[in-house]
């Protein structure tokens, strides 16, 4: 940018244009934060009506199944659900204080936050598979092996528990999908943390996945009461 | 978004918040108050929902497009579900077949 273009512009922040981070189409770094921040939510609002698809199926299904709906809920388990909202609960708020620590500048804070973020991100995942392996073993994964035997059920019934199992899998899969997704970012934004990327001036990423992490566990607080209190 | 920083001890309270409102969530799930049980459920959902948005998404902090946006994802949700909904459970009204 030539000195032409930025006494054009009035001459602002000069020491803000020298930050690396901040892209010449943009007057300042507050500037660039603001538009970014709108951007993910533009993003988090379509994310909104993806899993929204689901849920109306889901309201419908249950609506016309009711019965069937709460029998084959019956079968999740409920404490491994409510710790698994625990975990994604303090995995919020230690997010929550990755974003804070950048906004503050403490890097190594940053980084340690972030980690935790990921550790917990992880045991919520792994307690996900032991419910998998479960549902596994019990053949209530959709499909030509599905059997409503363990829940009591036959015939048109079990049709009908098939269809929450075929919600269930692809609810709660889409959301570990967004946590697999997420948890490398996380790994990439402590990497660069330790680097010493981000600082007061500029988090913006940190921030960002903040919301994406957010969001994430938005989606599952909605999903636990729908998919395990049911019965 | 904004400069606003929040104090740790406003994400402490809204995690406490959130985890109380999933053992409410688990207790009242216990107790048979009929078709109240889904409303109760969902009521507390979206109030834990709202915490987090307000607080940890820092919506209260942030300027008015974004409160626009994030009003605009949710009224397209209740159009989308609220929709497909009337649809299927107007259809007994006029004898319509239900699937």
């Amino acid at each position: 940018m030539s000195s032409e273009v930025e006494a054009a512009h009035g001459g602002h922040g000069r020491a803000e244009a020298h930050h690396p981070a901040l892209a010449h189409h943009f007057e300042s770094l507050a500037a660039q934060k603001e538009a970014a921040g709108l951007g993910m939510w533009v993003f988090i609002a379509q994310e909104v009506m993806f899993f929204g698809g689901l849920f109306a199926a889901y309201t419908i299904y249950r609506a016309l199944y009711p019965e069937a709906f709460a029998r084959a809920s019956h079968h999740l388990d409920v404490t491994l659900g409510a710790v698994n909202t625990g975990v994604l609960i303090c995995s919020s708020l230690t997010m929550a204080m990755a974003v804070h620590a950048a906004a503050l500048g403490k890097r190594r804070q940053i980084v340690g936050w972030l980690l935790l973020t990921v550790l917990l991100g992880s045991a919520f995942l792994g307690i996900k598979v032991v419910e998998y392996t479960d549902k596994f073993h019990h053949h209530l994964v959709p499909g030509p092996h599905f059997d409503g035997a363990a829940l009591g059920l036959a015939g048109q019934d079990a049709q009908r528990a098939q269809i929450y199992y075929s919600l269930y899998f692809g609810m709660t899969g889409l959301h570990a999908l967004h946590m697999i997704i997420g948890i490398p970012i996380l790994l990439a934004l402590a990497w660069l943390a330790r680097r010493g990327r981000y600082g007061a001036a500029y988090y913006t990423p940190v921030e960002l996945t903040g919301l994406y992490w957010h969001f994430v566990d938005i989606i599952w607080i909605f999903l636990f009461p729908l998919l395990y209190l049911i019965a | 978004m904004s400069e606003h920083v929040v104090s740790p001890k406003v994400y402490v309270a809204v995690f406490v918040a959130l985890l109380v409102l999933t053992g409410v969530t688990v207790a009242a799930a216990r107790q048979d108050f009929g078709a109240l049980n889904a409303v109760i459920a969902l009521a507390i959902a979206a109030i834990k929902a709202s915490l987090v948005v307000l607080f940890f998404m820092h919506v209260k902090y942030s300027p008015r497009l974004v409160w626009l946006v994030v009003a605009g994802s949710v009224f397209c949700l209740l159009l989308l579900i609220g929709g497909t909904l009337h649809d299927y459970v107007s259809r007994g009204w006029l004898g319509a077949p239900h699937m």
